[in-house]
This record gives structure tokens, C-alpha cells and sequence, in this order.
């Protein structure tokens, strides 16, 4: 059985008709033509897929479009904002945090709400935030010393402002 | 050259396609999609090892949204594998399957789930046959035959090498140590899902995108299985989201969706899910192996000798390699005056074990290491000391006949004994820690060497290992076309590092071009650590060839000699009179009107250093990355959980062209090394893979992860490109036996295994307890008979030849 589902990608309103039970994940990628969240097991292992609803890390993979209607969706496509990079994906190319890329997109976002809950976290509360979401190319230490970089820099813009 | 003679080398720049990595645009094999396409999947086999009786496709066929359904049948009766020696996989059985997993048919359909629907409803008659899951079975029942050819009943590939009098050396020496070693298996867990979409378009010829480390041997063997003109197939890699060797040779997958492509005359994408990729696998053999060496009681090894027994599972890959790298790097590292190694891979009822970083050495490297750890003890000596004590010369040549050129050990064990604080926490740990507590703290060192990249290609010729061309366009870019594949190590990267170190431009303005077999060089693959050597060096001739005719034309413009000139901050010019400099891209107009279109070859091959015998293609490389590493941990001993808490590796990466990504492949390398040590096992219950997913399958998280500690030693090699070598597999190596000999150095308890489980640690602290050997490992080996040993002279300590073969260099 398909279903029209109403989404908010990026702030974009977005339509689907899809299969009921097809994931957000696959009518992101499928459906929206949003191909930069990634999937490792599709079985909510491995925190490839996830994206922001309202600001909350969700495994996309394991998320039915119809109960995201009315959410703010996030993937990482929406992370720049008029063609300016998130300090996160800022920091993210400048220290290396992305070997194969693979994981990067969950991760930046997962950081994403980390930093909008916690502006300035330890190492540790780092380690916590992402510890769902599995990297085999960094050894994750690039990927902590990325995420505190951008904390500190998106720090000293808030004193500024 | 010093550091400050660069402009590009050396600096810590972000990688080209990072930029595309962080929005999300990087357009991996699953991220395609192609008008009409159509998707693909596998049947696999649900026996361990069964004759097929027969396949009935009909109902399949039937259902509606499929459009085809195919069985070996439908396929070129012909067999591959990715090397030339072991010929024996097919992309769907025909008369049997040898693994849970094998693919038996397939069906392309309008959307993936009709692809599984259909799938479901194929019946395939088998006639179980007995399934042999570990080498003892294998050899056990050699009436049962996995396949009817290698070395003996079940035996793909058997090896024997002496180096010298080895039985003299060990009865000359003061201690002689027999220790017996077990090295689990286990999976590269890339976070990408193998995917591939092949175009077989209307005009007959053949286009395949696939996350491939290798598409040139893909290319090879797609024309060899599906009997079509290799001029008539392309191989697109895509950016490939995590290889580690899980990716480098033709895959049932690939093949299929071609094949699937060619009947439905529709683009046909397969994806394989985190289940398949378990097991398609390729990934590091378990290795059981035995281990006697020699010692003087200053800690000199005066020979040692190694047996080896490989779970090759249910084909060949790239086993024999595989089988002679268990051997052929342990005398890089030491000292080691004579060696003989033996070695068997054998066939089991599993998915067939391959390349995983490393290649076939971290498993006697463990052995060794935690053996020299023993060694010490015994002897009274500092395990730091001892290594450094016996590290090999520089410019000499193994036992075994490899060439060693610099060696950065001693000052890489040097670095780490300084930074980790070695002797004194040495001393202090080991005993009870104050205050009192279960978690007990322990310190390790190990070391390794590894090769920068595979002196010899898979399949024989004299042909360049890596090409590139650099072309020159008259808006002062350069495009630059290699073979390699980019997995994340940095490959392109590296490539416009190099050409604009070269030309003086900037990484900016260089277009890498990667990975496509219709239009760039022939590059072996990203395997064996050699693209940054091997595409570097045809990068650089590329370059300089470039650069050679702009000079032409700039020094008749500016009336100069061409040998005056420099080039620099995109421009080229006289160092004394730069105010004259001519910008590159009005050089590169003045090089197209003398020359015309300015596109410039580079290639390269290895120096011909292969030892003089059978078996001398495997080991030899242009240059050897060394590491030296300590672990800092605790055990707790009443859980037996190991915590690491610091983690310091110094590697000997010859130069670091960008010390941003060494870090980054040392700290990555690191990382899977200690979840090899601890936790990750690709194991079988009831002849099924135990935890085919991510879940399951533990690997390490942010939170198991300690903090690693970097640091880079230089030894300026002259094999490598601006001195560089290897950094993405030799610093997994010295990480695992490290941890083991932590743990002893804590507990005085010896696991001679990995993982090392808490299982495992409680079990050895309650035969601690008992008053037993406080040892948890194996203990039987498997009845064989080597076969006589090929005997070569020693080749250790003489000198490196001075005259070598480089094909390509001028």
C-alpha cells in the first residue's frame, strides 16, 4: 500500500508517494534524491543514516516516513547554510575527520546535536555522543579533535555576537 | 631536501575531496541511479557444502515486476579468481556450492523487494555433503574434497623456504623457545555495502561502477567470465566508503548485475547487505603457528623458525600470497641470521579469507613479538632494549634475500620508550597498584615492518605497475589521469600534491581524474600499500616531463637556461630575477605553441629485487615501513575487561607528504588493530557465520578507542616519492602484540591468542590461581608434513645490491 507522506527536508516541504513501510532512509535516498545519508546495516547497528529530527539523532534506517510528518528533518545536505559550511564540516575537512567519507554525514550530524545541547563539551562527553556511531577508516581521534575544534570556533562566534 | 625547501610537501593540508565528503555530494556505487534502472540479488546458499541437483526458476519468473532470473547456466561456463594460480570461483554455482553464502542465481527486478520475492521462490535441490568448518576437519577428511585441485586433499597451497642452517643456529644458541600462537580471523567491516551498477548499453559495450580497490583486475576478469572483449568493458571505481582489502578483487555481484544488464537491456544495480558482506568476507585468515627461535643471552636471535596453517575457507583469493606473507616479513624488523618458514593454507566449508591490512603479517608478527616479550623475561633483559638492541642495518638484505633500504626502527622505539614513559611505569606497574584495586596496570612494546607496496604484479608482465598522465590546459590547471582508487587513504590527494610540489601551482588546480579503466593508466589497485609510492613516482615523471618542456619554452621567452629556471607560486621563472617570472598558465601556452598539446606519460614499476627462487616473488618491495609501538592498559581481574589507556606508535613513514593523513592512517590502523586484539572475530556455529552483523560483530567505539599518540619518524627513503613510504597497514601490526604483552606485564598471565576475551583473562587468572601455566592458547597442531623445504643460502647482512634493474626510469 503506498501513502502520500509530507515532508520537511532542509526546510524544503517535500512530497512522496511511497510504500508504507519503505524507511526514511530508502525515500530519502530513493524518493528525495538526498544520497548523502548513508547506510552501513540498515538495522539501526551502526549510526550511518542519521539525520536530525528536530534537532534529535535519529537512525533513519529505522524511522517510517509517516511518523515524521510534521518534523524538522536535517540531513546532511542541509548542514551548509547559503553555501556557507557548518563549522562541524569545517573543521571536519580541515583536521582529516573524513577518511572514506563513509560515516561522515551521521557523525557530523549526531555532533550536530551534541554542540546544540552541549556548546562546549569534554572529550568524554564527546566519546558519549558518538558512540553509536561506528568509523573504521579514523581511529575516531581526528574525528574528537574536529568536533572540539568546531565547538571552540562556533564558541568564540557566539561571544562575538 | 629539508622541509622548508617545499611548498606543498609536508604541510598538513585538507585532503581534495574532503570538501565534497562533509556536504554529502561524494557519489559512492550506491548513490547512483541511472534512468530504467533496475535492481538486482543474489540466491546464496544456504549449505555449507552440497552438490546442486538442480535449480527451478519458474515460479520466480512468474512473479510480476521481474524481468530476469538466471542460474550458472545462463553464464559463460568459465571459472575465475583473482589470482592467475587459483581459478576457482564461479559468480552462480553450477554443480556445487563450497560455503553458506555462495550465489547460486539470481534475479533482476523493477525494485528490491520484488528482487527478494523472487529470490525466495527459486528451489534449488541440494544433496548435503559433509560440511569440514576448521583445518583440523579439513585435514581430518581428505575423502571429502572442497575442491579437486592444490597441494594435497584440501590443501590449496603449501610452502617450504630455509634460509640457511637453521637447526646449527638454535642448537649454538643460549635459550631456545618453542611457542605455539592462534590468530582469529576477521572481518574489514567497511562501513560501505559492496554495491555495483553495470550498463550493458545498446551499442554492445559494457560499463561497471563498483566500490573496487581494483578495477583493473575486475576489467581483466569480467572480459575472461563474461567472454566479451575487454576493449569492450569500462570499470568506473567510485570513491569507495572503506575498503581495507575487502574489496580488491572480483565479486559474484559484479558480474552479475553485467551479466543481468546484458539480458534486460537496463541499467542493474546490486547492493549487497552488512549480512552479505559478511560473507563475501576476504578478510584475515586465522592462522594457527608454531614458532622456535634461538637466542644468545644478550638477546641476539641466532635463527628462527616458523610454521604456519592458514583457514583459507572455501576458495582460493589471493591465498597463496596470502600463505606467503604469513613468512616472508618477519626477518625485515630484527636481526635474524637464518630463517625457515612452512606454511599451508588450507580449504574449509567458510567463506574464503583474503587480504585485510596487513596482508598474512600481523599474525606472525604477533608470534614473534609476543615470543621476543618471552625471550626477554627469560633472559633478564628489558623488552625495549632487547628490540633495540637487535634492530636490522639499513641497506642490507634479509635472510630470506629481501632488501631492506632505510630502517627507522631503532629511533621509532627510541621515540616511544621516551614518550610513554617506559622505564619508569616499566617498573612501577606489574605488581599492586596503590591504592589497592582489581584494575591492574600493565605496559607493552611491540614492533613490525611492512612493505610498501607488492614488488610483483598478480598476473606476470613487464608492463608499468602504476601510470599517470599529466596534462597541461591552457588555463593553467592540470589535469592529472591515474588508475588508483581513492578508499579514503588519500590517493587522490596524494596525486595533486605531487604534480603541483612538481609545477609549482597549487592542489587547487589540479584535477585528478581517478580510477577509470577507459581512460586513465593502468594502476594495479589500492592494495599493498603502493599507491602513494607507485602512483607517486609515475607522478612525478609525468610532472617533471611537463615540466621539462614549459621550461623549454620559458627559458626561449625570457632568453635563460632552461636549467636556470624554478617553479613556484604558479609561476616560472629565474630565483634572481622573479620580477620577469611568467604565471603558469602563459607558460603553458608557450610550451602548447612549441610543442602542441601538452599531455605528458609517467610510469613505474618496481626495481627488480625478486631473491633468486621459487617463491622469491612474494615479499619484495621497494622500501619497508617500520613501526614501533607501546600499550598502556589495565586489566581488571575480576571481569577480565581490558581498559586501554594510551596507545604510542611511532612509524617510520620515510617522509610524510602530508603529516595530517599519516596521522590519520596510523591512528586508523591503530584503532583496527586493537579490535583485532580484543574483540572482532569472524567465526562459524553450526557451519553459519556466528554475528553477521554490526551488532553482533563487536568492533571498537569511540568509547573503547584510548587516545592515540603519533609520531611520525623520517628516514627519507630513496625508493620513495620525496623519500615517502607506506602508512596505512604496517602500524596495525606491532598494535595487537603490544596489548598481549601488556597484559602479561599486568597479570603475569599469557593469552597466545587473539581476541583476547575476558573469557580468556579469567580463565588464565584462575590457572594462575590453580598454580598451573598461567596460559590460555592452543595447544595442538595439525597432524601434516611439510614438504621438503627449498634451501637457498642465507642472503642476511650482505649489502643491498648496488645496481638494480628500474624499468621505466628514463
Amino acid at each position: 500500500m503506498k501513502v502520500r507522506v509530507a515532508l520537511t527536508v532542509n526546510g524544503e516541504s517535500r512530497e512522496a508517494l511511497v510504500p508504507v513501510h519503505k524507511t526514511l532512509l530508502e525515500v530519502l535516498r530513493e524518493d528525495l534524491g538526498l544520497t548523502g545519508t548513508k547506510h552501513g546495516c540498515e538495522l539501526g547497528e551502526c549510526g550511518t543514516c542519521t539525520v536530525l529530527l528536530d534537532g534529535e539523532p535519529v537512525l533513519s534506517c529505522l524511522a517510517l516516513p509517516v511518523e515524521t510528518e510534521g518534523c524538522r528533518i536535517t540531513t546532511v545536505e542541509g548542514m551548509a547554510e547559503g553555501g556557507r559550511l557548518h563549522p562541524l564540516q569545517q573543521s571536519f575537512a580541515e583536521l582529516g575527520a573524513a577518511q572514506c567519507g563513509y560515516c561522515t554525514p551521521g557523525i557530523l550530524l549526531t555532533a550536530t546535536a551534541l554542540l546544540a545541547d552541549r556548546p562546549s563539551p569534554t572529550r568524554q562527553e564527546v566519546k558519549d555522543a558518538l558512540a553509536g556511531n561506528l568509523c573504521r577508516c579514523t581511529g575516531y581521534t581526528k574525528i574528537l579533535d574536529a568536533v572540539e575544534l568546531a565547538a571552540l570556533r562556533m564558541g568564540r562566534q557566539e561571544a562575538r555576537t | 631536501m629539508t622541509k622548508s625547501d617545499f611548498a606543498v610537501i609536508g604541510q598538513p593540508l585538507p585532503k581534495v575531496d574532503a570538501w565534497a565528503k562533509v556536504v554529502g555530494e561524494t557519489k559512492y556505487a550506491d548513490d547512483l541511479f541511472l534512468p530504467r534502472m533496475v535492481y538486482g540479488k543474489l540466491l546464496r546458499s544456504s549449505h555449507a557444502h552440497a552438490r546442486i541437483r538442480s535449480i527451478d526458476t519458474a515460479r520466480a519468473r512468474a512473479v510480476p515486476g521481474v524481468y530476469a532470473v538466471i542460474t550458472g547456466a545462463d553464464l559463460p561456463r568459465v571459472k575465475f579468481g583473482i589470482l592467475p594460480v587459483s581459478q576457482d570461483e564461479e559468480a552462480l554455482c553450477t554443480e556445487k556450492v563450497r560455503m553458506v553464502g555462495d550465489a547460486v542465481a539470481a534475479v533482476a527486478a523493477v525494485d528490491e523487494e520484488t528482487a527478494e520475492q523472487a529470490c525466495r521462490l527459486i528451489e534449488v535441490d541440494y544433496e548435503p555433503l559433509p560440511a569440514l568448518m576448521s583445518v583440523f576437519d579439513a585435514l581430518a577428511h581428505p575423502e571429502v574434497r572442497i575442491h579437486e585441485y592444490g597441494d594435497g586433499p584440501n590443501v590449496h597451497k603449501s610452502v617450504a623456504l630455509q634460509f640457511g642452517d637453521v637447526d646449527t643456529a638454535l642448537t649454538s644458541a643460549d635459550l631456545v623457545r618453542e611457542d605455539v600462537f592462534f590468530f582469529e580471523g576477521s572481518n574489514h567491516l567497511p562501513m560501505e555495502q559492496h554495491a555495483a551498477v553495470a550498463h550493458w548499453g545498446s551499442d554492445g559495450k559494457l560499463t561497471l561502477w563498483s566500490s573496487t580497490q581494483t578495477p583493473h583486475y575486475v576489467h581483466r576478469l569480467l572480459a575472461k567470465v563474461l567472454d566479451t572483449p575487454a576493449a569492450h568493458i569500462r570499470v568506473i571505481a567510485t570513491p569507495v566508503g572503506g575498503g581495507f582489502g575487502g574489496k580488491t578483487e572480483p565479486f559474484a555481484h559484479e558480474i552479475v548485475a553485467c551479466q543481468l544488464s546484458k539480458l534486460t537491456g537496463r541499467p542493474v544495480k546490486i547492493a549487497l547487505t552488512r549480512e552479505e558482506v559478511f560473507y563475501t568476507h576476504r578478510g584475515r585468515h586465522p592462522v594457527l603457528m608454531w614458532i622456535k627461535t634461538g637466542f644468545t643471552k644478550q638477546g641476539d636471535i641466532t635463527g628462527c623458525h616458523l610454521r604456519t596453517w592458514l583457514d583459507g575457507g572455501a576458495y582460493g583469493s589471493y591465498g597463496v600470497a596470502s600463505t606467503f606473507y604469513t613468512g616472508v616479513i618477519n626477518p625485515m624488523t630484527y636481526k635474524m641470521p637464518v630463517y625457515k618458514f612452512e606454511a599451508a593454507r588450507i580449504f574449509t566449508n567458510k567463506p574464503p579469507c583474503g587480504p585485510k591490512r596487513g596482508h598474512g603479517t600481523p599474525q606472525p608478527r604477533f608470534a614473534l613479538e609476543c615470543q621476543l616479550d618471552k625471550a626477554a623475561e627469560q633472559l633478564g633483559l628489558d623488552p625495549a632494549e632487547m628490540r633495540r638492541r637487535i634492530v636490522a642495518e639499513p641497506f642490507t638484505k634479509t635472510a630470506n634475500h629481501l632488501t631492506i633500504t632505510t630502517i627507522g626502527l631503532g629511533e621509532c622505539i627510541d621515540k616511544v620508550v621516551e614518550a610513554s614513559g617506559w622505564r619508569e611505569k616499566r617498573a612501577r606497574f606489574g605488581g599492586q597498584p596503590e591504592p589497592p584495586s582489581p584494575k591492574k596496570p600493565g605496559i607493552g612494546i611491540a614492533c613490525s615492518a611492512y612493505l610498501t607496496g607488492a614488488g610483483t604484479a598478480i598476473y606476470w608482465n613487464d608492463m608499468p605497475h602504476s601510470g599517470v598522465i599529466a596534462r597541461a590546459d591552457r588555463s593553467g590547471g592540470v589535469a592529472v589521469l591515474c588508475g588508483a582508487t581513492d578508499i579514503g587513504q588519500g590517493s587522490d590527494s596524494v596525486l595533486a600534491y605531487l604534480t603541483a610540489e612538481v609545477l609549482g601551482i597549487e592542489p587547487k588546480d589540479v584535477h585528478v581524474h581517478p580510477a577509470d579503466t577507459s581512460l586513465t593508466p593502468v594502476d594495479l589497485g589500492s592494495y599493498s600499500s603502493r599507491v602513494t609510492l607507485m602512483c607517486g613516482m609515475a607522478a612525478i615523471q609525468a610532472a617533471e616531463r611537463l615540466r621539462a618542456v614549459i621550461f623549454q619554452a620559458v627559458a626561449q621567452r625570457l632568453e635563460v637556461s632552461a636549467t636556470s629556471l624554478v617553479a613556484r607560486e604558479r609561476k616560472v621563472g629565474v630565483p634572481d630575477d622573479w620580477d620577469r617570472a611568467v604565471p603558469f598558465a602563459k607558460a603553458v601556452e608557450l610550451g602548447e605553441a612549441i610543442h602542441g598539446v601538452l599531455a605528458f606519460p609517467g610510469s613505474y614499476a618496481p626495481p627488480k629485487r625478486a631473491g633468486k627462487y621459487k617463491g622469491g616473488g612474494v615479499g619484495p618491495s621497494p622500501c619497508y615501513s617500520y613501526s614501533a609501538c607501546v600499550v598502556e592498559l589495565t586489566v581488571d581481574e575480576e571481569t577480565g575487561h581490558v581498559d586501554l589507556g594510551n596507545v604510542w606508535i611511532a612509524h617510520d613513514v620515510g617522509r610524510a607528504l602530508n603529516p595530517l593523513l599519516v596521522e590519520g592512517q596510523v591512528e586508523g590502523s591503530v584503532y583496527m588493530g586493537i579490535g583485532e586484539a580484543l574483540m572482532e572475530e569472524q567465526v562459524f556455529r553450526k557451519n553459519l557465520h556466528k554475528q553477521p552483523s554490526m551488532l553482533e560483530y563487536k568492533s571498537p567505539t569511540t568509547l573503547e578507542t584510548p587516545e592515540i599518540h603519533t609520531i611520525l619518524v623520517e628516514t627519507d627513503d630513496p625508493e620513495g616519492p620525496f623519500g615517502a613510504k607506506e602508512a596505512g597497514q604496517g602500524p596495525l601490526l606491532p598494535v595487537i602484540p603490544a596489548i598481549a604483552n601488556a597484559i602479561y606485564h599486568a597479570l603475569d598471565i599469557r593469552i597466545d591468542e587473539v581476541p583476547i576475551t575476558p573469557d580468556k583473562i579469567l580463565k588464565a587468572l584462575e590457572l594462575k590461581r590453580l598454580g598451573k601455566p598461567a596460559r590460555v592458547g592452543p595447544v595442538k597442531l595439525p597432524l601434516f608434513t611439510f614438504k621438503e623445504p627449498i634451501v637457498v643460502e642465507s642472503a642476511f647482512g650482505q649489502p643491498a645490491d648496488a645496481v638494480v634493474s628500474r624499468p621505466f626510469t628514463s
